[in-house]
């Protein structure tokens, strides 16, 4: 008897057949053509570390540490491996609102799932102490290493900048950081970021599902170490800039020293500062918005960013001018009666003896002078107007690096001011200015905008008798080549060095005989110019450009200081202590010192 | 008189040579799942793998007892078997130890014992025996009721320990059924209409249609046996298909291929709807027919799903169908173990080398999940020579079904192929993410002392009968 549903066997071994294609299919398409698997796999087993390296450390000019590193440790969190846990003890650990918790929580998911985030940086010593034995309650949680900045002085903290985690928009345009690194954002650190950052390293550890680390991955043939940064040696004097800041106490200004033989900045203080330790670590953030909010701008640099008419300290580029235009000699001589007056206009003087040769009206610092000077070279035959005679006494300007930035390593350097024929044209109209409308020039006031730093440059191409060399602040990286030729090279101005002769000899009477005796220092011949910035909104500026000694100088500065009246006042003593301290290391002045540390101009 | 048989002569040395085989690969695959670096020995008695091996052993010590049992016994004894692994099963229900939520345990030491993985020969032989019983017709309403008795109760029993993968095993008897005379439509339809609901969800619609094509067509060639006809229309099928493709992806005309492969389904429906009228070529029209409906089926169900059921229902069924967007809740199983066998390649990235197994990516990778193993570390080759081992075996068994001369060792035999190719789809396709995760183990290879004992005496039981087929010749 045959069994007459026999055929169907070959029904049922089709549907066998057809389910074996299909699967073979399927593990086709899985295992051969999509790839997706394979990196997902590799994501699960896989747990990249990144290394963070040290920042490099800084030092000043002679190896004294201004910046240097302190360990602290960041809770990371990689949400997917998040299981649940007890979120009131993670927050009373962590001394957060459970609220902030699950904020932080939800955006590190929205960054990304499978990715680590950091929960909060830079906790303290003692609150990672607690953590690391509570760690393993909290799945998906991990603690990592990274260094914060310590600072042994609280100073120069406008020099050295600080560190902040980088955000999207930086991420966006920099590739090379990942959420959570840190970026040099101001100073030093942000100017020399790519030496001081070091190199991340990686390490790749394998996890089981718990997240636990079970290995290195291939015995750490693939792990990076993290390379520190590179140690960089400054040229400030820590010493000096210390003193910089104690003087400055109590006073809105700016000091900047040059070393004018080489153009390392010894000193670059900004009043008033802050503590640049306020910026470091978790409390960045508030310090940051409650520095913002003070008055008194302690974040301003103002050494880089403070633009002031330089009042009478211009004078002697304007004699340079006279003297490179042939419009006057060393023995030209004005008459002075009270000041200048021609037309309308008067532009008063203090009394002095009358009429003054060249190095005298430095001496004196005589307006009248200068008012009659400014006016030979705007008239100067050479040129067809006035215009153009001003075109060409602009360029003589720009050439001591007046209205343009100088190209020092220092962050947020801004151009100042020397206004221009476009700008006069449009103001009064074409043709329709004289050398008289414009006057206040010759006495450094009116448009002019001058930075504490171009100033002291100045008194560097004064010092050095026609030349510069650009600022800067770094002197050596260690360890490593690097193109600071620019920094070597002398910036000649248009003035023929000759020139310099008979004005730095008026400088040199400034403080022998003339305006700034206060500034006189017996075993140091010292060369100053005293400058009053007019001020519309209050007292006027204190201001002072000094070098010394006068046959081969070390040291050239400017100072401002801010409301605090005639120059002679409270900005050439301060720039006379400066040199004396950092020539002599050691103050013998000690009335001078104590009257201005004992100042006061911020009543408050 | 019984005459006496050489068992070593007549025992089919294929189905015993594949059952060792993909016990001991099995094995191997279980210490690589749970291999642990301080237990290195695959003999270590703590682990799994220790443990299997004892498994291993009781049951060959079990399959050579039954060989060496009268086989008249289990046709004998096939109701009270079946009654006493029913009375324990519900026993079990009331005394027995939950795991994992299932009440279905007896503990007893570090042995457990699942007494429903027993009931899936027990009703297997309880059908044979009622099924060949003397004038036996399968569509007699009477028949039909004491038959779906016997699969239903079993299964409402099971249901109850809340272990509805093995519950649902005792579906796979269809396939018997059909073989054994039921009509073809009741397989046919509800096959056809359980894998296009679960299809139609999971996959694109061009994917099915394309595929009910190809199967129409594949159909069409059996019933008629135009085998040349057949192949030429898939290739060119496949040809135009893929000058389609190319044109879709190099001009991004997505909007093309739905068209095109709708377009096309219906012609060929038409057409040999045509052809089956004006050339009386069989069966023809009722394909025809089929393909349309089968369309219409699919889209009703998308459309349904997508248009009318509310999103928590929605939801509901896509977590049924492992299909639920959420990695780390229900999905999370079938993402890994996806994750696993994708990440195997070619060649797999060799034995002990899987990240994904080592490290405990996969829940319940020495049982359900186990294929993931051989899918990580053997890569595409692996897994493909392991479905062809599985395919071999039951394509054996239906060969050695269909020498039998008693209908009651027929009907086991295919009882044993039903209950086996059910596991073998169910669970490779679940690991391969085509399926829904029903936690079912794979035969022989999964680790478990109960599903493999009981494995083991389905098989052998058949294999038992086959030596004995001559025994009642006359």
């Amino acid at each position: 008897m045959t069994n007459p549903y026999v055929q169907r066997k070959y029904v049922i071994i089709t549907l066998i057949l057809l389910t074996l294609f299909v699967f073979v299919a399927r593990l086709f398409y899985m295992q051969i053509i999509d790839d997706s698997y394979k990196y997902s796999a590799q994501n699960n087993s896989q747990r990249r570390i990144t290394k963070y390296p040290a920042r490099g450390v800084i030092f000043d000019r002679y190896g004294k540490i201004l910046v240097y590193n302190e360990p602290a440790y960041d809770l990371m969190v990689i949400p997917m491996q998040t299981k649940e846990f007890d979120t009131l003890d993670l927050c009373h650990i962590l001394e957060i609102e459970p609220e902030l918790l699950r904020l932080i929580l939800k955006r590190a998911k929205m960054y990304s799932k499978y990715k680590p985030s950091i929960v909060i940086p830079q906790l303290s010593l003692q609150t990672t102490a607690i953590l690391k034995e509570k760690i393993y309650k909290f799945s998906g949680f991990f603690l990592q290493s990274r260094t914060l900045r310590k600072y042994p002085q609280p100073v120069a903290s406008h020099l050295l900048g600080y560190v902040g985690e980088v955000d999207d928009a930086f991420i966006k345009q920099n590739p090379y950081y990942k959420m959570g690194d840190y970026v040099g954002i101001s100073g030093i650190e942000k100017t020399y970021e790519e030496y001081l950052r070091g190199k991340k390293g990686v390490s790749i550890y394998l996890v089981d599902v718990h997240n636990k680390i079970v290995g290195n991955f291939a015995d750490g043939k693939y792990d990076t170490a993290a390379v520190p940064g590179y140690n960089i040696t400054t040229t400030i004097d820590l010493e000096l800039q210390q003193y910089g800041e104690r003087l400055m106490r109590n006073k809105k200004g700016s000091i900047v020293a040059i070393d004018p033989q080489s153009g390392e900045i010894l000193a670059l203080i900004s009043s008033p500062s802050y503590d640049p330790s306020l910026l470091v670590g978790r409390k960045r953030a508030k310090n940051y918005q409650l520095l913002l909010k003070d008055t008194l701008k302690p974040l301003f640099n103002r050494a880089l960013m403070a633009k002031y008419p330089p009042g009478s300290t211009f004078k002697m580029v304007n004699g340079l001018i006279g003297l490179q235009e042939g419009v006057i000699n060393t023995q030209s001589s004005f008459s002075c009666s009270r000041g200048f007056a021609m037309g309308n206009i008067h532009v008063g003087c203090h009394p002095h003896p009358s009429p003054l040769d060249l190095i005298s009206s430095v001496q004196h610092s005589c307006n009248a002078y200068y008012c009659n000077v400014f006016i030979k070279i705007l008239n100067n035959k050479k040129y067809k107007n006035t215009e153009e005679a001003f075109l060409k006494w602009r360029e003589y300007v720009t050439s001591f690096g007046f209205g343009t930035t100088l190209g020092t390593d220092l962050s947020y350097e801004l151009k100042g001011n020397v206004p221009t024929n476009l700008y006069y044209n449009k103001y009064f109209g074409k043709n329709r200015w004289k050398p008289l409308t414009i006057i206040s020039l010759s006495i450094g006031q009116g448009e002019l905008g001058i930075t504490p730093l171009q100033l002291a440059n100045y008194a560097c191409i004064l010092a050095n008798k026609g030349y510069y060399y650009i600022p800067h602040v770094v002197k050596e990286i260690h360890d490593v080549k690097w193109d600071n030729s620019k920094f070597k090279t002398k910036n000649y101005t248009l003035i023929d060095p000759k020139h310099f002769e008979p004005i730095v000899d008026g400088m040199e009477q400034v403080v022998k005989a003339g305006t700034a005796r206060i500034a006189r220092i017996d075993s140091i011949t010292v060369c100053g110019k005293t400058g009053t910035a007019q001020n519309p909104h209050g007292k006027d500026h204190s201001i002072f450009i000094a070098f010394a000694p006068k046959e081969n100088p070390k040291i050239a500065i400017a100072v401002f200081v801010e409301n605090a009246g005639f120059g002679a006042t409270y900005a050439a003593p301060i720039a006379s202590l400066m040199i004396e301290k950092y020539i002599k290391r050691k103050i013998k002045r000690t009335d001078l010192e104590k009257y201005i540390l004992d100042a006061n101009l911020i009543k408050n | 008189m019984q005459r006496n048989i050489n068992i070593s002569k007549t025992i089919d040395w294929w189905t015993v040579g594949l059952y060792l085989l993909l016990i001991i690969l099995g094995w191997f695959n279980i210490f690589a799942a749970v291999y642990n670096e301080e237990h290195r020995s695959i003999f270590d008695i703590s682990q799994q793998y220790g443990k299997q091996l004892i498994w291993i052993l009781s049951s060959i010590i079990i399959a050579i007892i039954i060989l060496f049992t009268d086989s008249s016994v289990y046709q004998i004894f096939a109701y009270p078997i079946f009654f006493l692994i029913l009375v324990l099963t519900i026993l079990v229900l009331l005394i027995g130890t939950e795991i994992n939520g299932q009440k279905a345990w007896f503990v007893i030491g570090w042995v457990r014992i699942q007494p429903s993985e027993f009931l899936k020969f027990a009703v297997c032989l309880t059908l044979a025996k009622f099924m060949s019983s003397y004038n036996f017709k399968i569509h007699k309403p009477r028949n039909l009721i004491i038959l779906t008795l016997f699969i239903l109760t079993p299964m409402l029993v099971v249901f109850m320990q809340h272990d509805t993968g093995t519950a649902i095993v005792f579906t796979s008897f269809i396939f018997m059924l059909y073989r054994e005379g039921l009509t073809p439509y009741v397989m046919f339809l509800s096959v056809i209409s359980i894998v296009l609901f679960i299809t139609s969800l999971m996959v694109s619609q061009e994917t099915i249609i394309y595929s009910l094509l190809i199967l129409s067509i594949i159909i069409f060639a059996l019933v008629n046996g135009q085998l040349t006809f057949v192949l030429g229309s898939i290739a060119i099928l496949i040809g135009i298909y893929l000058i389609f493709y190319l044109l879709m992806k190099g001009f991004n005309f997505s909007w093309l291929t739905d068209y095109f492969i709708i377009s096309v389904a219906i012609t060929f429906s038409v057409l040999s709807f045509l052809l089956g009228i004006l050339k009386k070529i069989k069966y023809a029209s009722i394909i025809a027919i089929f393909l349309l409906s089968s369309i219409a089926f699919t889209f009703t169900v998308d459309y349904i799903f997508n248009h009318i059921l509310k999103p928590h229902q929605q939801a509901r069924i896509n977590e049924l169908l492992g299909k639920s967007s959420d990695p780390k809740g229900t999905g999370y199983n079938v993402n890994q173990s996806k994750i696993a066998i994708g990440s195997g390649g070619f060649w797999g990235k060799g034995f002990l080398q899987g990240t994904q197994t080592k490290y405990n990516f996969v829940p319940e990778q020495s049982t359900d999940f186990i294929f993931c193993t051989v899918g990580e570390e053997h890569g595409f080759v692996g897994s493909v020579l392991l479905l062809l081992l599985y395919v071999a075996l039951l394509i054996r068994l239906i060969f050695l079904a269909e020498r039998q001369r008693l209908a009651f060792s027929r009907i086991y035999g295919y009882g044993v192929v039903s209950i086996l190719f059910f596991h073998f789809v169910i669970n490779i396709g679940m690991t391969i993410g085509i399926v829904p995760v029903i936690g079912i183990p794979l035969p022989f290879f999964s680790y478990g002392g109960s599903s493999l004992w009981a494995f083991t005496i389905l098989l052998f039981i058949f294999l038992k009968l086959d030596v004995d087929r001559f025994k009642y010749l006359t």
